[in-house]
């Protein structure tokens, strides 16, 4: 078997793997929590809750309604965004003149009623959710085996990260979004409607999160924690990626899955905390991390 | 002919305005008008409220009352999106380039709020220098054409009042002088325009009148004609 600096290659791509796969989530989440604080000053801890929901609608529909992974891959983020869309409406939005600790405080709330709610109905053990059977088995790509469902993962993931991107760097509606994100009130006196601007940045953005919990689904099981477990690595995420930029919360994301991927394999004592040791070398160097602008 | 616009002709009509951020009061029941198609100026001291007036017009600050009539419309209650809607256009003292859009999409930026607005090739006609910078982000133009794309980008709405703060704040004499000739230019294309101004000879090149606000209420009018018999009371209102 052919090693890598003292490691086999197919362990060595393994966690690789795993860690762009990780990635790929906080790609996702970090890609949400970054609109959402640029455009509405929220720093969302409700983003793991709603994640969780994500998946749990996917299995609501396959288990009540007999919907699939197909169509649930859609429905769950509309369903999501349009939750969110509500929250945002009649709670957040009030909360937008005031120090950014209300909102954090009222989506950290929020987080630990929908866990809660989810966790008296379904414990935690985790509901398991099938492969869908066009993604089932694997490819022996000679140095590893890849799974097909995990290498759909990353690339489902990353053509959404870029459609994202490009829809906020390179569309008019994305042109709205970045001006808002440095100055609402002229762009309202323009005559754009900021707030409803401002709703469905919230709803796009939790959909992102509503579609990475339908993908994690048949990976990690549809659990009421996997939210929780998730979010604290992607708010670490944010802060060194900065929140000046939507590339860099993508390129930050895949980077720390792989960085802890590696992590497990040369030094798995530390592969928990690197992230966050990471974060306190970036917070020391550059303060509004390594993609961000200091903010007016 | 402006003393006799008590009829039911003038464009933008402000009465017994009072502006407010937090506890601070700061318009104290001013009141003036425009005509379509005139350039009128604002004048007064730095503080005196020139700008809180350009905003409350657009329903920037936080909290106003009194009237404000376009076209016999009351826009005390809209909020700046709707009031932008109905065809005013602002371009702000600080400029308000966004550093994060390109040129192009600052000058894009703005929707259109009515028909009628000029083409992007006329806005580059006035500003040249615009299209060779198409490209470049907006904070990367110097001071001058920041302020031309300013002008520019609310050219395209189709908005037929323009507030102008300062446009000329800060500029070398060239750039001042080719901005006073796109102010003409406007004015003789039918715009009506609300300017801002602490340099008053720039301003008598091109307004019809002048008002000169204090302490937040317009204290007094000049027609431009009679700014020459009216320069020590000026000279006096702006600390000259
Ligand atoms: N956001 C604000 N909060 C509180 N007070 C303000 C605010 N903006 C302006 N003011 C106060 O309102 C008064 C009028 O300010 P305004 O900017 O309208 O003056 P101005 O005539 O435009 O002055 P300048 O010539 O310096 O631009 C000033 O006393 C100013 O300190
Ligand atoms: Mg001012």
């Amino acid at each position: 078997m052919t090693e890598l600096l003292g490691v086999p290659a197919p362990v060595l791509f393994g966690q690789l793997l795993l860690g762009l796969i990780n990635g790929s989530f906080y790609a996702l989440l970090s890609l949400g929590l970054a609109v959402i604080f640029g455009m509405l000053n929220v720093i969302n801890f409700a983003h793991g809750a709603l994640y969780m929901t994500g998946a749990f609608v996917a299995w609501f529909l396959l288990n009540y309604l007999g919907i699939g992974y197909w169509p649930a891959l859609i429905l769950a983020p509309l369903v999501v965004g349009a939750f969110g869309i509500v929250l945002e409406k009649t709670m957040l939005s009030r909360l937008y003149k005031l120090d950014h600790l209300y909102g954090l405080l009222l989506t950290f709330g929020l987080a630990l009623i929908i866990e809660g709610l989810f966790r008296n109905a379904y414990g935690v053990s985790g509901q398991p959710y099938p492969i869908p059977s066009a993604l089932q088995g694997g490819q022996n790509l000679g140095f590893m085996f890849l799974p097909t469902y995990r290498g759909w993962v990353v690339v489902a993931s990353i053509i959404v990260c870029f459609g994202t991107w490009f829809l906020v760097e390179r569309t008019r509606f994305g042109a709205y979004l970045r001006a808002a994100v440095e100055n609402q009130e002229l762009v309202r006196a323009f005559g754009i409607n900021v707030p409803l601007l401002m709703t469905l940045a919230y709803g796009f953005a939790v959909a992102l999160a509503g579609f990475a919990g339908v993908l994690a689904a048949p990976i990690y099981q549809v659990n009421p924690l996997m939210g929780q477990d998730l979010i604290i690595v992607v708010f670490a995420i944010v802060v060194i990626g900065g929140l000046g930029s939507i590339l860099g919360s993508i390129v930050t994301g895949l980077g720390i899955g792989v960085v802890e991927g590696l992590t497990k394999t040369f030094y798995p004592e530390a592969s928990a905390t690197v992230v966050f040791l990471i974060m306190a070398i970036v917070l020391a160097l550059r303060p509004h991390g390594l993609f961000g602008r200091p903010r007016a | 002919m402006p003393e006799a616009a008590g009829g039911g002709e003038a464009l933008l009509r402000v009465k017994d305005l009072h502006a407010f951020y937090g506890e601070s009061h700061i318009l104290h029941g001013s009141e003036f008008e425009i005509d379509a198609g005139e350039v009128v100026t604002l004048l007064g001291r730095n503080g005196a409220g020139k700008t809180t007036t350009l905003k409350s017009i657009m329903g920037m600050v936080e909290q106003r009352q009194g009237s404000i009539t376009l076209d016999g419309t009351e826009l005390i209650r809209l909020s700046p999106d709707r009031i932008a809607r109905r065809g005013i256009a602002y371009c702000p003292e600080e400029r308000g380039i966004f550093a994060s859009l390109d040129v192009e999409e600052n000058l894009m930026l703005p929707p259109t709020v009515q028909s009628g607005g000029m083409s992007v090739q006329e806005i580059f006609q006035l500003f040249p220098n615009l299209k060779e910078r198409l490209r470049s982000s907006g904070t990367q133009l110097s001071g001058g054409e920041q302020q031309m794309l300013a002008i520019g980008r609310i050219l395209r709405t189709g908005a037929k009042l323009l507030l102008l703060d300062e446009p000329t704040e800060g500029l070398a004499p060239v750039i001042v002088q080719q901005i006073g000739e796109v102010i003409r230019k406007l004015k003789a294309k039918g715009f009506t325009i609300l300017l801002v101004e602490q340099n008053f000879h720039f301003a008598s090149t091109l307004a019809d009148r002048h008002y000169v606000v204090e302490h937040g209420r317009v204290v007094d009018e000049i027609p431009n004609e009679r700014l020459q018999e009216n320069m020590g009371k000026l000279h006096e209102y702006l600390g000259v």
